[in-house]
């Protein structure tokens, strides 16, 4: 906390001879307790934990090409299903976009040297690898096979020991999100250099700020819910056994409470990143700041009453039905406003077409399009007929790989030099992007056409007539698990040996290109004073006089 | 760029995209298996001009993305920045509240449908509990030997409540007793239908065509849901909940009957048919089913049903070891 009181420009007393300016690669694998490390321990874990997630996918599309049950057994077939699910929620996206990206940046874009509780961040880190041992180790056990809602009764009484270490796994990534959320919160309230006014705070840091007052509010939620059932399981109770007078909608509502907003938390930052990421390859500023600020904020607030729109067919009275229907519509709102402006802010620029740009003009695409199918999901008319089928899978592929994931890759692409002081290789770069906007379009597009026709998800064997379009996704699904490889020797290889990036290789105007790459520890040798706002692009800086309304939040 | 040619541009691409999006919202029922329900054209239709709408944004703002990026690419060797345009309020306004009149109109719009499906009237059957008791008696009368585990009685209890949440009388049935009522029950991995009126038990759903049927819906062990694509409707069976679903079918045919929530390794194959019978050959059918369902004949007939399908033969085994003996059936009925 101190350190944001250091009048800015003060320089820092002079560095110890033998304190280290760079970290050397085995730190990354200690209890480090520097952001920028953190941020690389989560980048990496997650995307380790996406391999293995995308190879569970990968069988799961083998197994779909025909409608019989030929490659895997029913039972291992809804474990990693379960798995696939909750892997790539709570160790690839959640931990990537929010622990990787939110650690690296968020220091960095405000001006500090660390997050307000190293210890805390770094703690928050290292209950993720065994969250994830728990859920692979799982399988010795069967694996948890009740899908990554785990709905009880199915929960209580399928492989009883594999779903509580699932359970135990969800609850420390849980945590780690609250210790995160609370870290974030902090550090932005009060570490902001004291020149940076509200309204020059990157976007992707008001991004960051809405998603943790959401996992602030609905995580322990899930966590409660999440410990009931693991007391039903192991220890007789009957919070949710309906034969016990225990009642299986409150877990529906619990878990929803958290696992739609967990939606918000896996696309908010990715929003963020595409605020940084468009202005500057377009070299232009961000049409509608304030807009999109606020949009952030009214996507946490209106998320948080969305929830039972995963409940239409369950047990869900009439007016809550109608509720849901209406306030689900409404979140299309926000979102269509930050949207708008992203594309608005292409009009008159000077488009590079980076691999960091096409991802995040990809993302625009697909991220609209899964919007729209959201729409239809949200009244509850229609919902009813498609829910739990391969239309709802097809929507949220569109929302979370061809947002979220298209938004990871875009972030990675974009802030590469900055993390190691490296470029990675553009031609590869559009190889990736190419393989993968094919892949997942043809792997997801398809898929609205199967559940409107009758069939269901989660199921290892289907109704004959339906091979032909699983065929299709099937190749698709094929295509993007190849679209990994150019992109991870892309990588490797960048790392060691790509050619030098400098410190600002995009002509980036926030407060991280001010430093090194990749940033020394503690960031800055002299703390930065603001010079320009993050996004004055072509013209004089933004003048002083339209001290906005962020002055009075 | 000269200002007339580009208004003349703009109103032909708005031309071209209404009249595409017309069309598309036209086309949208292609999508779907046929109708065979009084609410699937509504349905159908509410999703039409979901979609119809759907594609006018898709063009205007793909539209927009493509042509923004070739128009507006860097050139070799400019260097410069793009115009530092921040915001244009009007132009806010107007992409906020275009959106939000169309979710607005939207909402109310799926209000009204959710309503003429019976949405606001589960548990508006009079009658349901007067069927119930005058078939019980005979079918407990099948039940020399009950051998039930102890949670059964408590679950069976609650199915009989009346349901709260489904889809009951459409507007102008509300008050009436239904048709035909079915007691629905899921268990893995079979659907188990039962005719209070007849004493029929059967592993395939079979309806009049134009007749008001209500299914009450229940679930022995996990949480199920009953899906018809055709009749474009879906309830989840939940233990210890009750469920229902009313609904007018059609058009004669044989529909698929899938389960929508997974309730296990075998969920995929938990599938049986619905049989939409005119109303002649629906009476025929109960006919001929009272009479071959004579009491002692019953259990082999509940082996039948539950292994229609070829997926379902370990069903068959299966049921005993559920405790699904005709005596717990007769507990569907007190």
């Amino acid at each position: 906390m101190a350190q944001a009181q250091l009048p800015v420009g003060t320089p820092l007393t002079t560095p110890e001879p033998e304190h280290p300016q760079a970290w050397k690669w085995y730190d990354y694998f200690t209890f480090n307790v520097d952001h920028k490390v953190i941020g690389i321990q989560y980048l990496v874990t997650a995307f380790f934990f996406y391999l293995v997630g995308g190879l569970m996918a990968v069988a799961m599309r083998a197994e779909l090409a025909t409608a019989d049950s030929d490659v895997l057994n029913p039972n291992l077939y809804n474990a990693f299903l379960t798995n696939h699910g909750t892997i790539m929620i709570f160790l690839w996206i959640v931990p990537a976009a929010i622990g990787g990206f939110g650690n690296y940046l968020v220091p960095l874009m405000v001006g500090a040297r660390d997050m307000a509780f190293p210890k805390l961040n770094a703690l928050a880190f290292w209950l993720n690898p065994p969250a994830g041992a728990l859920l692979i180790g799982s399988f010795f056990f069967g694996g948890a096979q009740s899908g990554w809602t785990s709905y009880p009764p199915l929960s209580l009484i399928t492989a009883n020991t594999a779903q509580s270490m699932w359970i135990l796994s969800i609850v420390l990534v849980g945590t780690s999100s609250i210790m995160g959320a609370l870290n974030f919160v902090v550090t932005i309230l009060k570490m902001k250099i004291p020149s940076m006014r509200w309204d020059q705070l990157p976007l992707f840091c008001w991004a960051i700020m809405a998603t943790s007052l959401l996992a602030l509010v609905s995580t322990p939620v899930l966590a409660a819910g999440l410990i009931l059932l693991l007391f039903d399981i192991n220890f007789g109770t009957s919070f949710f056994k309906p034969d016990a007078g225990g009642n299986v909608v409150i877990y529906q509502h619990l878990f929803w409470f958290y696992s739609h907003p967990a939606v918000y938390l896996m696309i908010l930052p990715i929003f963020g990143v595409m605020s940084e990421i468009i202005p500057i390859h377009a070299r232009k500023p961000i049409f509608g700041y304030k807009a999109i600020a606020y949009s952030s904020m009214a996507i946490c607030a209106v998320g948080l009453f969305v929830w039972v729109h995963h409940m239409f067919t369950s047990g869900t009275p009439p007016w809550m039905r109608m509720f849901f229907t209406i306030s689900t519509l409404i979140v299309a709102v926000p979102t269509g406003v930050k949207i708008f402006s992203w594309v608005a802010t292409l009009w008159g620029g000077k488009i590079r077409y980076t691999s960091a740009m096409l991802f995040a003009v990809g993302l625009l695409s697909m991220f609209f399009l899964g919007g729209l199918s959201g729409v239809t999901l949200g009244t509850a008319p229609v919902d009813i007929h498609v829910h739990d089928t391969y239309y709802v899978v097809a929507h949220f592929h569109y929302v979370l790989f061809g947002g979220s994931v298209f938004g990871l890759y875009a972030g990675i692409y974009h802030w590469f030099p900055k993390m190691t002081g490296r470029m990675l290789n553009e031609f590869w770069g559009k190889v990736h992007f190419v393989l993968t906007f094919i892949g997942t379009n043809l792997t997801f597009l398809p898929m609205h056409q199967l559940g409107l026709q009758g069939m269901p998800r989660r199921v290892a064997m289907y109704d004959p007539q339906f091979e032909s379009i699983n065929k299709l996704c099937t190749i698709g699904a094929f295509v993007l698990a190849f679209s990994v490889v150019p992109f991870l020797i892309n990588i490797i290889w960048s790392w060691s040996k790509g050619p030098k990036a400098g410190d600002n290789p995009w002509g980036g105007l926030s407060l991280e290109w001010t430093t090194a790459s990749p940033p020394m520890i503690e960031n800055w040798p002299v703390l930065p004073v603001l010079t320009t706002g993050p996004y004055d692009f072509g013209g004089p800086p933004e003048d002083d006089d339209d001290d906005s309304d962020f002055d009075d939040e | 760029m000269e200002q007339i040619p580009g208004s003349i541009l703009t109103l032909a691409a708005g031309v071209v995209i209404t009249l595409l999006s017309l069309w598309a919202s036209q086309q949208s029922h292609l999508f779907f298996p046929e109708q065979a329900s009084e609410i699937a054209p509504l349905v159908d239709n509410l999703f039409g001009i979901m979609v119809g709408i759907a594609v006018a944004f898709f063009f205007v703002v793909q539209g927009a993305i493509v042509y923004f990026m070739i128009r507006y690419r860097q050139r070799p060797g400019d260097e410069e920045d793009g115009s530092p345009i921040r915001e244009n309020l009007p132009l806010e306004a107007f992409w906020t509240a275009i959106p939000a009149i169309i979710v607005i109109f939207l909402g109310i719009y799926s209000v009204d449908i959710f309503q003429q499906m019976g949405g606001f009237n589960p548990g508006d059957h009079a009658g349901h509990a007067m069927v119930g008791h005058k078939h019980s008696a005979a079918v407990v009368a099948q039940a020399p030997d009950m051998n039930m585990t102890s949670d059964v009685p408590m679950l069976l209890a609650q199915a009989d409540t009346s349901a709260e949440v489904g889809f009951g009388a459409s507007p102008e049935n509300v008050g009436k007793p239904p048709d035909v009522m079915v007691d629905v029950a899921g268990m893995q991995y079979a659907w188990i239908f039962t005719y209070p009126d007849s004493g029929i038990i059967s592993g395939e759903l079979h309806i009049p065509v134009g007749q008001d049927v209500q299914l009450n819906i229940s679930a022995k062990d996990v949480i199920h849901s009953f899906w018809v694509p055709q009749f474009r409707l879906k309830q989840d069976a939940i233990p210890g909940i009750p469920t229902e679903l009313r609904f007018k079918a059609t058009k004669p045919g044989a529909y698929p009957v899938v389960c929508a929530e997974l309730c296990g390794g075998y969920h995929g194959s938990m599938r049986t048919r619905v049989i939409a019978h005119t109303p002649e050959d629906y009476q025929a059918w109960v006919q001929q089913n009272t009479v071959a369902n004579a009491p002692q004949e019953s259990p082999v007939l509940l082996a039948q049903a539950a292994s229609m399908t070829p997926e379902n033969r370990m069903v068959a085994g299966h049921i005993h070891q559920m405790g699904i003996t005709p005596e717990t059936l007769a507990q569907l009925h007190p």
